[in-house]
């Protein structure tokens, strides 16, 4: 079998959208995938804009054991007890980060580097113990498969069906995501770039970067069974390190994560078509394949433009 | 006007970092107007007094009111601009966004940015001669270009006090000519200044009272008053004099902790 299947347009642009049943079918996974694209962007920018690329990949590692444990007790994907799952095991994490750090001799890094793969461990095994639960596989909560994000359950409401859960939870988290950012983005702006200011003119910094962090882990959570708890990372990495070549606003970037959703979305779908892959993987391919062009030709301090600077 | 409180008061300030004392029984009376220069050698806690002043440094000893009010009140009536080196310089915002987070403390949670705000950072921008540079993100400007642009933004919060650290590091001549004239025209119209500084040979130009430190208040005084060689020989030769009190001081209470922090 060859590395690289052949690329036939018919396989990997038409057949998808060929019957209306499989439209229907692909159209709640593109749907999900642009959501959660842009929810993490959203999410994300503010992330990297505070220098925590790395903790919301420790965060959405250090939050698994939660979720098994919050999904082995209830027995149920919901939103509500999988996010206070993964607020417990978050909040629990950074304390014995916090205890480590100031009780022992272990540096603060040692102590995050620890703590989260413990946690990290701990959460594969209760997964990986709990193999016999269909609903509870661990290839999917890390990985995600959005594939299958039409099979998930239908919300219904005094016996009339309103469709996919995962993907209503999805649209109801991203809607909360854009009214925030819209809504405290002077808050988040300036606490971001200079707490000192912001604390000085009596904004709850503290609070402000504790919301940060919940919304992190809501976005996580609300978008664990399309993209799991590693590629989430990519998802929120990368739209705005992609736009932060190209703009040099925070405004902005925040916006390039729509257009970037979209791209990263359709390119991965049919990228996976042809390569019949994990669509979710797809996805962060795709993102890495927009990355580098970026990086290299991008007018705001692009390799290109440094050189030509220089 | 002798019942109005002072802008900045801190009594008997005790400041330390991991038990290492960096400032000591400080006394400080600074009236309204002044333009203070706060002079010391590296390491002399300059930095620190103006940190603990900004309640971003808790004292272990002694207070600091500002305006009559406890730092966390009162923070809000003072422009700080931080050390150059402090800042993000690859965070995304252009120079016309620095200058009207100025304009945040006078929003409140909800309010909007305003034609009124938005004229104001271009009136500041001008005055520090960087209107031009509006549109520029703040890492493609030069030391002095981004020294500018942090005094615009302080001057548009229409504070009452101002404290700056170093403002005048790394920074081109017409740059520091350029603030020195700013400040000027700032203590003219009301305004009380507390300026980090480093360069001996221009502090007495450039403020009308200094404070000599180094670890203690050496003297806090008008300047023609405090800049004479006695009391800057004081300041700058005083570390060993510091150390040397330290060491007879442990010599008549041997503990093992007090040793081991002159050991560092």
């Amino acid at each position: 079998m060859p590395l690289i299947p052949d690329f036939t347009i018919n396989q990997v642009f038409t057949q998808p959208w060929s019957t209306t049943q499989l439209i229907t079918w692909n159209l709640q996974i593109i749907l999900m995938g642009l959501l959660v694209c842009w929810t993490c962007g959203l999410v994300g920018s503010f992330i990297v804009i505070r220098r925590m690329a790395l903790m919301g990949d420790a965060i959405s590692h250090g939050i698994l054991p939660g979720l098994a444990i919050a999904f082995i007790t209830v027995g149920s994907l919901g939103i509500g007890t999988m996010f206070i799952g993964a607020c417990l095991a978050g909040l629990t994490c950074n304390f014995c980060i916090e205890w480590l750090h100031t009780n022992t001799k272990i540096r603060e890094d040692a102590a995050m580097g620890l703590v989260f793969t413990s946690f990290f461990a701990l959460g594969v095994t209760l997964i990986s113990g709990n193999a016999g639960n269909i609903d509870l596989d661990p290839g999917c909560i890390l990985y995600g498969e959005l594939g299958l994000i039409p099979l998930a359950e239908k919300v219904e409401i005094n016996g009339t069906l309103f469709g996919n859960r995962a993907i209503w939870t999805m649209g109801v988290v991203f809607i909360c995501v854009v009214t925030g950012a819209i809504v405290f983005y002077r808050q988040l702006l300036i606490s971001s770039f200079d707490s000192t200011l912001a604390k000085s003119i009596g904004m709850p910094v503290k609070v402000i970067h504790l919301g940060l962090m919940l919304t992190l882990a809501l976005a996580t959570v609300a978008s664990l069974e399309a993209v799991g708890v590693i590629l989430v990372v990519a998802m929120f990495v990368f739209p705005s390190v992609t736009a932060s070549f190209f703009f040099n606003r925070l405004s902005f970037i925040l916006l390039s994560s729509f257009p970037l959703g979209i791209l990263y979305t359709l390119g991965g779908f049919h990228l996976a078509h042809w390569l019949d892959c994990s669509i979710a993987g797809a996805i962060a391919v795709t993102a890495t394949l927009l990355f580098i062009p970026a990086c290299l030709l991008g007018p705001n301090g692009g390799v290109c433009s440094r050189f030509m600077h220089r | 006007m002798n019942s109005l409180p002072y802008p900045i008061q801190v009594h008997d300030l005790t400041v330390s970092y991991q038990r290492k004392p960096v400032l000591y029984g400080v006394d400080l009376e600074i009236e309204a107007g002044s333009l203070v220069g706060v002079i010391g050698p590296n390491g002399a806690g300059k930095s620190t007094l103006i940190k603990t002043i900004m309640n971003m440094v808790r004292p272990n000893g002694g207070f600091v009111k500002i305006l009559g009010k406890s730092p966390k009140a009162g923070t809000k009536h003072i422009g700080y601009v931080p050390q150059r080196e402090s800042v993000d310089w690859e965070f995304p915002v252009t120079v016309m966004d620095v200058v009207l987070m100025g304009r945040y403390g006078h929003l409140g949670w909800f309010g909007r940015i305003s034609k009124a705000d938005k004229k104001m950072a271009h009136e500041c921008l001008e005055k520090v001669d960087m209107l031009s540079y509006a549109n520029r993100q703040i890492g493609n400007l030069s030391g002095g270009q981004q020294q500018r642009v942090f005094l615009a933004r302080a001057l548009a919060q229409e504070s009452s006090i101002y404290l700056m650290d170093e403002p005048f590091v790394g920074v081109d001549a017409v740059t520091e000519k350029t603030i020195v004239s700013i400040l000027k025209s700032m203590q003219q119209s009301g305004k009380t200044l507390v300026i980090v500084h480093h360069d001996l040979a221009t502090a007495k130009n450039y403020f009308d009272h200094l404070l000599l430190l180094n670890m203690r208040k050496i003297a806090y005084g008008p300047t023609p008053k405090v800049f004479t060689e006695e009391l800057l020989q004081k300041t700058y030769g005083g570390r060993l004099t510091v150390f040397s009190e330290m060491a007879s001081q442990a010599a008549k209470q041997p503990e093992i902790e007090t040793a081991k922090t002159i050991g560092e």
